[in-house]
């Protein structure tokens, strides 16, 4: 990464106040974003999503967001007015979730719910948006587009559907995608097509990535740098082709605890937790 | 101790029903760990539910320890089989206390010395008695599973059935779970039908396996065939190659119709 980044995060806090006292789910993470892929693993409750969604002000309820800073290609997003970050949100930085069965509208055909995507952020004629719908829908390598154009979300497999995401989330060309376990719900095989269809748009047209999930084998194998997250705060950043020679006993720990297709052990390491991980550093 | 010879499951009558799963057959030895393998909507689960008995709509011959079932699981079959399900959130009942919940099977098997039991049953799972009045949204992912485990076991049945017992949990709770399973497994004597979509998980815990896809089977594997990477079938392989993570050039290799 040698060019200047185009999301730049310091010193991100987030807490939810309870009635037994704050709960405080992002300590301090701060990293820089260029055009790659940055990979954020961590098992549940590490805060890997709720970092995702403080970028987008997506945090819910009584959430509180605190940072040094969070900059956006110059527009600093803690004290963006909500106009500002409409204007950003879905445009500039959107956001694929895991399951397309809860994000898509299951009322409104494929087609017009992409549409609607890119209508929303231009002034383009439906007639230009329904061409440009359909262009989305083959890039994300849908055989048929004219029958899934006009298909409603339950008439389509999850693998389609999150590619239907994909395409909705494409068609304004924002400059970053954050996606929250976007194939977790998907087979292997099915995984694997949707993943080299985010590859592919993010190389050829020059996007950032933030790849949020919990499997280190195929974060390993996908992004280019990975933050590994625990107890809210970044416990190492590496590249990843190189994250299987980690050296925080918590990385470690995680890569030795995954049973192997190719190894027969007796029984797998357990992952001892360092109490020391969850202090503040 | 299972066979299983032309199994199929219809859901549905007539011409809207929907064959889940067909003509199946294999074989399971007294003291093994069997896999089956296969994508969503492969029916690998609905073969764990048939031979259950927790579904309508089976055909075909299935014979469990010498015993040929019928439509209606006899209380001997209950005594020797029991099933682990994959959501410990939601295989638990949420207002019964872990003490309820252990006590029940026994209770329904006329077991004496309950509580004793209960006591033993939480100690093997590797939890403390400080566990027995809890409820279920009181304790963690892994020791929800811990107690479903338990809750299988405190009838000590001869066959576990085992439907996807750690996707819903984080791999370092899922290591601690698999080594439970196979500590269990070595005590008693156990058989293991496990039923998963991930193949390192089967190849960790696994002594054969068959591979399933569209309610069929595709083949039936030795373990070290997995290990290896040396199954017969393309759809095998092309599975294989899918859990060995994110490869460019691989994706295109992938065919949607094997």
């Amino acid at each position: 990464m040698n060019e200047t980044p185009i999301l730049s995060i310091e010193d991100l806090h987030v807490t939810f106040p309870t009635p037994k006292g704050d709960v405080r789910a992002v300590r301090g993470v701060s990293f820089d974003l260029g055009r790659e892929k940055l990979g954020i693993v961590g098992e549940s409750g590490s805060g890997k999503s709720q970092t995702g969604r403080a970028i987008l002000g997506l945090i819910a309820g009584r959430g509180i967001v605190h940072a040094k800073r969070m900059e956006f290609d110059g527009i600093d997003l803690r004290n963006a007015s909500a106009q500002t970050l409409r204007a950003i949100r879905g445009n500039r930085i959107s956001m694929i979730m895991q399951d397309p069965k809860y994000s898509l509208n299951p009322v409104i055909t494929v087609g017009r719910q992409i549409e609607e995507a890119y209508l929303v952020h231009t002034r383009a004629a439906k007639a230009e948006a329904r061409e440009r719908a359909m262009e989305m829908l083959k890039a994300v390598r849908i055989r048929n587009p004219e029958r899934v154009y006009d298909a409603y979300p339950h008439e389509v497999s999850g693998g389609m559907g999150q590619r239907i995401m994909i395409a909705m989330m494409m068609i304004p060309e924002p400059d970053i995608i954050i996606a929250d376990e976007p194939t977790s719900a998907l087979d292997v095989t099915v995984q694997m097509q949707v993943l080299a269809i985010l590859d592919d748009m993010v190389t050829q047209r020059g996007m950032a990535l933030i790849f949020i999930s919990h499997d280190l084998n195929l974060v390993a194998s996908f992004c280019d740098r990975v933050l590994i997250m625990y107890a809210g705060q970044v416990m190492e950043v590496r590249e990843a082709r190189d994250l299987h020679n980690a050296e925080h006993p918590y990385t470690r720990g995680l890569l030795e605890c995954l049973p192997r297709i190719d190894a027969h052990g007796e029984s797998l390491a357990v992952l001892q937790r360092d109490p020391a991980w969850a202090d503040l550093q | 101790m299972i066979s299983v010879q032309g199994l199929g499951v219809t859901f549905g009558h007539g011409s809207s029903g929907f064959q889940a799963v067909a003509d199946l057959s294999f074989e399971v030895e007294r003291g093994e760990s069997f896999g089956l393998v296969g994508e969503s909507g492969s029916g690998k689960t609905t073969v764990l539910r048939a031979i259950a008995g927790l579904i309508p709509g089976v055909s075909g011959r299935l014979t469990v320890a010498g015993e040929t079932l019928g439509p209606k699981r006899s209380k001997r079959f209950r005594h020797l089989v029991q099933m682990v399900f994959q959501d410990p959130f939601g295989s638990l009942h949420p207002r019964h206390t872990v003490d309820q919940i252990l006590s029940e099977p026994a209770r329904i098997h006329r077991m004496n010395d309950i509580k004793n039991r209960v006591l033993r049953a939480l100690e093997e799972v590797g939890l403390d008695s400080s566990f027995r009045f809890r409820y279920p949204h009181q304790v963690s992912g892994g020791q929800r599973q811990r107690i479903a485990v338990a809750r299988a076991l405190i009838i000590e049945p001869e066959i576990v059935l085992l439907d996807e017992p750690t996707s819903a949990l984080d791999v370092s709770v899922q290591a601690e779970v698999l080594n439970l399973l196979n500590h269990m497994k070595r005590e008693r004597g156990l058989t293991y039908m496990l039923v998963s979509h991930d193949l390192a998980v089967v190849s960790h815990m696994c002594d054969r396996l068959v591979v399933m896809q569209h309610g069929r089977l595709v083949e039936t594997l030795a373990i070290e065939q997995l290990r290896n990477f040396t199954p017969a079938h393309p759809y095998t392989s092309q599975l294989l190659r899918a859990s060995e993570g994110y490869d460019r050039a691989a994706v295109e290799t992938l065919e949607d119709d094997l």
